[in-house]
């Protein structure tokens, strides 16, 4: 079976992926090699199985992911999008990312639930354009260098907005 | 009496046999089999037609061990040896449940908790096996023959310890284990084809000791499970606990002993259950120094006494809400699970919540058994394929000790089962040939606050020179939601030696000393019984294997072909001989010989699936 995941979900690889195809051939897959189908096997079929269905499980989570989608895009271009040596940012998004991180601190510390959840929506759809930016970048202009970019904000941003559900999370506690 | 099933001239029997399979719901209360007969799932009744078995187990006198409705008479006069919601300890340590409020002697050890009865010490495993061996009787009479497997549910938020300390107590009882399920899971199953629903649902399990939320996605026959949350420590013992706590303030009552306190626990249950559909309640009962309890208590008491533990449900809801990225407009449904369901401050709550009428259509007790007794079904076979698939996901994060006593989060909560990960490490001192290392479980940020799964030692490490050796740990959680470790040092590919220390299960020697103590055959039955299961093993992976080289045999070469069969034919020479050990060691030689057959056969079903065609429309 092919390693790459776009194929193993019978998908050509770009960013707009055909989400209903997508879903639709991750529960075929999944019907056809989920360890469920092979309880009353062979070890060696049960073994297989659990391999096909943790790579179809690991595929889908990479590929249902924006983030995680253009960063295997890239992967598969050679290139890494988030290292040890990679992590410059634009001075703008930089000061950006630090107004959240403000905000972030302020609504923690006044437990305000109400303005993280706020936040959260307000970075989500700095998020979505950064997606339909990443279309055009990688799909049509093949433009990597700039969907690198563009692919590590969309990093940051999943990591801020998990840090406000952590917040989030704490507080309800 | 069953009929006898002949199978046409020439044809194999094996795959129109119906499969006997179960399932059970394994509960803190109550526990109840179901089973799949022509094709609507039934619960499984006693000789007197009571299908709820009352999970209580009493050692008596008279060295019999008694269960269920018997034993729960037992529990005001013989307190110490009538062990109620074992559930609550499986899995568990002294110091994670308040034994102060507990009628029992725990024996001191590190690890899970030991019960001392008058018939010696006993695990929570041990005494859950024997719930389990009054349920497979049960059903073994009922369907007249031996059941091929079972499978058993357990709380979606049950940590790895409690999962395989479930496993174990199957293992135990001498059940088969077809898969570990979750019981909202279990629950949406039955609702869901019960009622033909499409769509997002939610399902409310509050049990007897345990709380569970899980949101599903329903589409054609797929469950997928998109996050799950919940207390494996609240549940309708708590509101029996809160009346309890209530009388003994209101009649100003001291510490009692154990008989007064599970007179008064009783006597709560009662009154919690009365208060379900009436205004109030009397409680009254003599207690053992002769002072007379007489108390009456309203609706609206009873009410206001638990509003914090309904409210305690409300959180791990909104959580996994969050993780699903959903809210409360995105549900189509909420099913209520679990018999504590049924107190009406408790559907008031969640109606409120959710802004709808909770789904109440179903027997809230049952509903997990008939569930499990429908994925029962399918797993065994019974079932033609794709009509039903059941994705579940891993309820918490899974992690390993970094320096400072920090967890480092390996597999996170809620990723679909079954996943893998991999973390590399590498020594930290030259010549290093061993390395320690913890597994917990939990979302907390201190490993002190986690849940300590396991520590491995890789030993077996090539020496070389600080942070040269590259150790790859890969972590596995099946379909069941257990953790499995290796470990390989990559730049050798020397396979690392594990040495698992359980911190809270038993260790296979423990089990299989248990196993060894159950059996009251002579030797000589005890071998002549391993020598025919041995055989029948052989046999079943032999007709496995000849059935996939009859459909399957051109996906690979001739030679593979025939070098899997002379393994055939090599076993099924050594199943001649009384040779138990051999028997099992061909069988290993068998399946490795055909894995990379398995392999290949799995692909080319995948790819098939893919191209839409059914695998009967294929011609190789």
């Amino acid at each position: 079976m092919t390693d790459n995941y776009f194929e193993l979900f019978g998908l050509t690889p770009s960013f707009n992926i055909e989400l209903a195809t997508f879903e639709t051939n991750f529960r075929k897959i999944q019907s056809a090699s989920h360890p469920d189908r092979f309880v009353t096997g062979t070890a060696a079929e049960k073994l297989s199985a659990m391999q096909l269905a943790t790579l179809a499980n690991e595929a889908y989570q990479t590929l249902k992911s924006p983030a995680n989608r253009a960063k295997y895009l890239l992967e598969l271009q050679g290139i890494t999008a988030i290292s040890d040596t990679n992590t410059a940012m634009p001075t703008d998004f930089l000061m950006q990312q630090m107004e959240w991180r403000e905000a972030l601190e302020d609504a923690k510390a006044a437990k305000d639930i109400f303005a993280l959840e706020q936040l959260h929506a307000e970075i989500q759809s700095d998020g979505k354009a950064l997606q339909a930016n990443l279309i055009d970048l990688l799909d049509i202009k093949k433009d990597y260098s700039t969907a690198t970019d563009a692919t590590r904000k969309l990093i940051f941003i999943d990591k801020v907005c998990a840090d406000i559900n952590k917040a989030i999370e704490h507080l309800d506690n | 009496m069953a009929l006898l099933q002949i199978s046409e001239p020439g044809m194999s029997a094996a795959p129109h046999q119906h499969k006997l399979a179960v399932g059970i719901d394994l509960g803190t209360t109550n526990s109840l089999v179901a089973t799949v007969r022509s094709g609507l799932s039934h619960v499984l009744g006693d000789e007197h037609g009571h299908t709820l078995l009352p999970s209580v187990v009493h050692y008596a006198e008279n060295r019999m061990i008694v269960v269920g409705t018997e034993a729960q008479k037992k529990q005001n006069s013989d307190p110490h040896n009538t062990i109620v919601s074992v559930k609550r300890f499986m899995g568990r340590g002294i110091k994670d449940i308040d034994a102060t409020q507990l009628p029992y002697h725990f024996a001191e050890q590190a690890g899970m908790l030991q019960i001392e009865t008058r018939a010696g010490i006993k695990s929570p495993v041990e005494v859950s096996a024997e719930i389990l061996k009054v349920l497979k009787a049960r059903a073994e009479q009922a369907l007249g023959g031996a059941l091929i497997g079972a499978v058993i549910t357990v709380p979606a938020y049950f940590d790895d310890a409690q999962r395989q300390a479930t496993k174990d107590a199957a293992r135990l009882a001498g059940l088969n284990v077809l898969r570990l399920l979750n019981e909202p899971t279990a629950a949406a199953v039955a609702y869901g084809l019960d009622n033909a629903s499409e769509g997002v649902y939610v399902i409310y399990d509050l049990g007897g000791g345990t709380f569970d939320v899980s949101i599903l996605q329903l589409s054609k026959g797929v469950f997928e499970v998109l996050a799950t949350n919940g207390d494996s420590a609240l549940g309708g013992d708590d509101f029996d606990h809160r009346i309890y706590c209530w009388i003994l303030e209101t009649a100003k009552l001291s510490p009692r002993n154990a008989h007064d306190t599970r007179l008064l626990m009783s006597k709560s249950r009662e009154a919690k259950e009365w208060l379900t559909a009436h205004a109030e309640t009397q409680i009254s009962c003599l207690m053992s120094d002769g002072e007379f309890v007489n108390l009456t208590i309203s609706c609206e008491q009873f009410t206001a006494l638990t509003a914090n533990l309904v409210q305690k449900t409300i959180s791990p809801i909104r959580k996994a809400l969050r993780d699903a990225g959903l809210t409360i407009e995105n549900i189509d449904g909420v099913v209520m699970v679990g018999g504590a369901t049924r107190m009406p401050q408790i559907q008031q709550v969640v109606a409120e919540y959710f802004k709808q009428t909770p789904l109440t259509n179903l027997d809230p007790d049952k509903v997990v058994a008939l569930g499990a007794a429908i994925q029962a079904n399918v797993l065994a076979g019974n079932k033609s394929d794709d009509e039903l698939l059941l994705l579940d996901v891993i309820p918490l994060s899974l992690g390993l000790e970094t320096f400072g006593g920090l967890a480092e989060k390996v597999i996170h909560r809620n990723s679909t089962l079954p996943v893998a990960r991999a973390q590399e490490f590498t020594t930290y001192k030259d010549g290093q040939t061993a390395m320690s290392i913890h597994v917990v479980q939990g979302e907390r940020e201190l490993v002190s606050d986690c849940r300590s799964l396991a520590r491995f030692e890789l030993r077996g490490i090539p020496p070389m020179v600080a942070g040269a050796a590259r150790i790859r740990v890969t972590f596995t959680v099946d379909a069941d939601g257990l953790l499995s470790v290796s470990a390989r040092e990559i730049s050798s590919n020397v396979e690392a030696h594990i040495a698992v220390k359980p911190s809270y299960g038993l260790s296979e020697d423990e089990i299989t000393n248990m196993l060894k103590a159950s059996f009251n055959s002579a030797e000589a039955d005890k071998s002549a019984r391993m020598l025919t299961e041995a055989r029948v093993s052989a046999g079943a992976i032999i007709s496995a294997v000849n059935a996939a080289l009859e459909a399957d045999s051109a996906l690979i070469n001739k030679d593979q072909v025939s070098a899997i069969q002379d393994e055939i034919q090599r076993l099924a020479a050594i199943c001649a001989t009384d040779d138990t050990d051999a028997i099992h060691a061909g069988v290993e030689t068998l399946n490795h010989a055909t894995e990379e057959f398995a392999a290949v056969r799995m692909n080319a079903s995948v790819s098939r699936a893919l191209a839409g065609k059914a695998l009967d429309e294929i011609k190789l």
